[in-house]
């Protein structure tokens, strides 16, 4: 025997990593089960009406809808690019509808579904990835700051954010979206250190959606992502992502205690992205057609629409008119885009600064007058 | 008039400590600034006046320093981040570049950045390595940034208030060689505007441009260049981005002849982006190809090499010499 393994006690440093990553397990907070029973969960009960049961329905379908209709604009050349939410809805609507209209929610770039339980206009999401603007909500007014793109950034803005509301007595809390992905980065550790450091009300609500673009949560964690937030002194809680009930009783739950001083949660939502990372990739490349056909079964909307029905709380009424209501959305959504007028050219000078500087000031005074220098040409 | 003579660090203290009192909202972060004051002492007695939420001590972690300025900012404080060296600064580049420089313009004005991010910058003062470093470039090229240096006690007093209370994001970069010279500061003067160059010394035969710690350094050439009946015109820069190039055209219309220096390496600095504008405008009075004193194109050499390394005086008087040899 080495000198090394007679003085060094190998420890597994987590139980259970050898199969961190199934659900199903006793860990997964779920209130309804992938055939649309509802079930009972210890720590986390959920009171709501039938009208708020339909009314998640209505999210789930109508989301579903927009990023249906985004696709196939992107796919007929009128958006650039579109990240696509399939198979998210029940996270991002759960998480969503647990914000209390004071508390601000800081996005990375999928979170349609968490934008439209905001308020904001499809169609302003949309501007972005048709390359009209950078987003054309207002952050302030919708408590829905813009899509954050480098990956992470957000959650210390969050943690900024909320480090604020702290500062000012005012009982509120920021929510985080992030990817599984996301937790490799350094700004997303230093993000809950700095949550726990300063007990920041805010509570990072990642979407284990199973890839970073290609590559499988394997290769970003030994360990479940919920574990991780015990390294940093604050609870975490795996959920089931598509269980809408399941997230919006656990978010509920972590923003409560946000706002009430008892500092930060991590909640991992244990999910599936069914569609591609964007338009631009192919994921038949890195992943296999059967573990797809395997979390359709796990559908988020059908499972609300069979519990839904199975419990008469909706008929078939209901589910027509939600229906007919999408139709009419993707209308508008598709119009709306092909008539969104592009921006002046000199937008891109106007807000750089809000203190104009004379150089900038100047390269607008050029590209206005080089651009007149052209009017009455021959085209 | 209230004129008190102190050294460029306890200016910008005192600086920090009047902007603190007139503005409730700005608050100090960074690491060690607390009970012991920054390892330059800058922020000596704040923790103690102000308290620890308004002059925090933070985790080591340069990312988070700047990326809580930002949620600190969009919540309407005015966060002052203190970088504790410039080569530290890397670590928090990525939100300082993708984030706090574009907010403003991705929100199209409704989400102001009013962040401060403080900088003891260059070398010389035997420091190891990572220490001692100019990265200006870096900021001045990016949109969405402004970024100043400041180089005497009056300048540092009132400009770290001035900057505190812009509504843009500025990189403040002070010359930490420096911080132990001494000028007179008016406490109820009205400052220069922050972004506005300074001819510190008059001349007619060569100008030379400088900023931060280099200002010393060309007002000493200039005064080793009259002794030998040259006269030099001396520009303190003041703001790197934005240029105000305005003086430094009117003064080379005059002289012909130009000198820019800094300590950051010389390719693609700030030395570069002036000789080309001032070429561009005064071309026809040029009377010799704009030239640059700056740093070597190497990593900052270790502190026994770095009088090698940096622009000194006679660096400066020779690139006068070739400048008025055209």
């Amino acid at each position: 025997m080495s000198a090394l393994s007679q003085t060094t006690e190998v420890v597994d440093p987590v139980p259970g990593a050898d199969a961190p990553h199934l659900p199903g397990q006793p860990d997964l907070v779920q209130l309804l089960t992938p055939e649309g029973e509802r079930v009972e969960h210890p720590e986390y009960s959920l009171d709501v009406t039938d009208d708020e049961l339909r009314s998640l329905y209505r999210d789930l379908a109508l989301v579903r809808r927009w990023d249906v209709e985004a696709t196939a604009l992107q796919r007929q050349g009128e958006l650039g690019i579109w990240a696509s939410l399939l198979g998210q809805e029940a996270a991002q609507v759960g998480a969503g509808r647990a914000l209390a209209a004071d508390d601000m929610a800081f996005p990375t770039y999928r979170e349609h579904g968490v934008a439209w339980t905001r308020g904001v206009d499809p169609l302003h999401v949309i501007s972005l990835f048709r390359g009209v603007d950078q987003g054309g909500w207002d952050p302030v007014a919708t408590k829905f700051n813009l899509y954050t793109v480098v990956i992470g950034a957000q959650t210390l803005h969050a943690t900024g954010y909320a480090m604020g509301l702290q500062r000012d007595g005012a009982e509120s809390a920021t929510l985080a979206f992030l990817g599984d992905g996301a937790t490799s980065q350094g700004e997303v550790n230093e993000a809950m250190i700095w949550a726990a450091t300063f007990s920041a009300p805010v509570v990072f609500f990642c979407q284990n959606n199973q890839y970073a673009i290609s590559v499988p949560i394997e290769r970003q964690s030994r360990v479940p992502l919920f574990r991780r937030a015990a390294g940093f002194g604050f609870p975490g809680v795996r959920v089931d992502g598509n269980d809408v009930l399941a997230v919006l009783a656990v978010t509920r739950a972590a923003l409560a205690a946000a706002r009430d001083g008892q500092g930060p949660t991590f909640i991992e939502a244990f999910t599936y992205r069914m569609g591609a990372h964007t338009t631009s990739d192919d994921p038949t490349r890195y992943r296999l057609a059967s573990e797809l056909e395997e979390w359709k079964l796990r559908d988020p909307i059908a499972r609300l629409k069979a519990y839904l029905s199975r419990s008469g709380i909706a008929d078939a009424d209901f589910f027509t008119s939600v229906d007919a209501e999408g139709d009419q959305l993707a209308v508008r959504i598709r119009q709306g885009t092909l008539e969104m007028p592009d921006p002046a050219g000199t937008e891109i000078f106007d807000h750089v600064y809000a203190e104009q500087t004379p150089e900038l000031a100047r390269q607008r005074e050029e590209f206005v007058a080089y651009h007149a220098s052209f009017e009455g040409a021959e085209s | 008039m209230s004129t008190e003579t102190l050294t460029i660090g306890k200016a910008l203290n005192l600086g920090l400590r009047r902007a603190m009192e007139d503005d409730a909202k700005v608050v100090l972060m960074g690491e060690d600034i607390g009970k012991l004051g920054g390892v330059f002492r800058i922020t000596d007695g704040l923790q103690k006046d102000f308290g620890d939420a308004r002059v925090v001590d933070t985790p080591l972690a340069e990312a988070g320093i700047l990326g809580t300025a930002v949620g600190l900012a969009m919540r309407g404080y005015r966060p002052v981040c203190e970088i504790q060296f410039d080569g530290f600064v890397f670590p928090a580049y990525n939100q300082i570049v993708t984030q706090v420089a574009k907010i403003h313009a991705r929100s199209k004005g409704r989400l102001p950045m009013p962040i401060v991010i403080r900088i003891p910058f260059g070398g010389g003062i035997g420091a190891v390595e990572h220490h001692s470093e100019s990265p200006e470039a870096y900021f001045a090229h990016t949109a969405g940034l402004k970024v100043v240096a400041v180089s005497t006690p009056s300048d540092a007093y009132w400009g770290i208030q001035q900057a505190i209370t812009h509504p843009d994001p500025i990189v403040f970069l002070e010359p930490k060689r420096r911080y132990w010279e001494k000028g007179e500061v008016d406490t109820d003067a009205t400052p220069d505007p922050l972004f506005a160059s300074r001819v510190l010394r008059g001349g007619d035969d060569v100008t030379v441009l400088a900023y931060g710690p280099m200002v010393k350094t060309a007002l000493q050439a200039a005064e080793a260049a009259a002794e030998e009946g040259r006269s030099l015109e001396v520009v303190d820069l003041r703001t790197l981005s934005p240029l105000d190039l305005e003086p430094v055209y009117a003064s080379v219309r005059r002289t012909g002849r130009c000198v820019v220096v800094h300590e950051a390496p010389t390719t693609l600095g700030l030395g570069a982006e002036i000789a080309a504008r001032v070429t561009e405008t005064c071309f026809h009075s040029l009377e010799a190809p704009v030239l640059r004193v700056g740093g070597y194109d190497t990593p900052y050499p270790p502190s026994k090499l770095e009088e090698e390394y940096l622009p000194d005086l006679d660096r400066v008087l020779d690139a006068v010499d070739r400048s008025l040899g055209f």
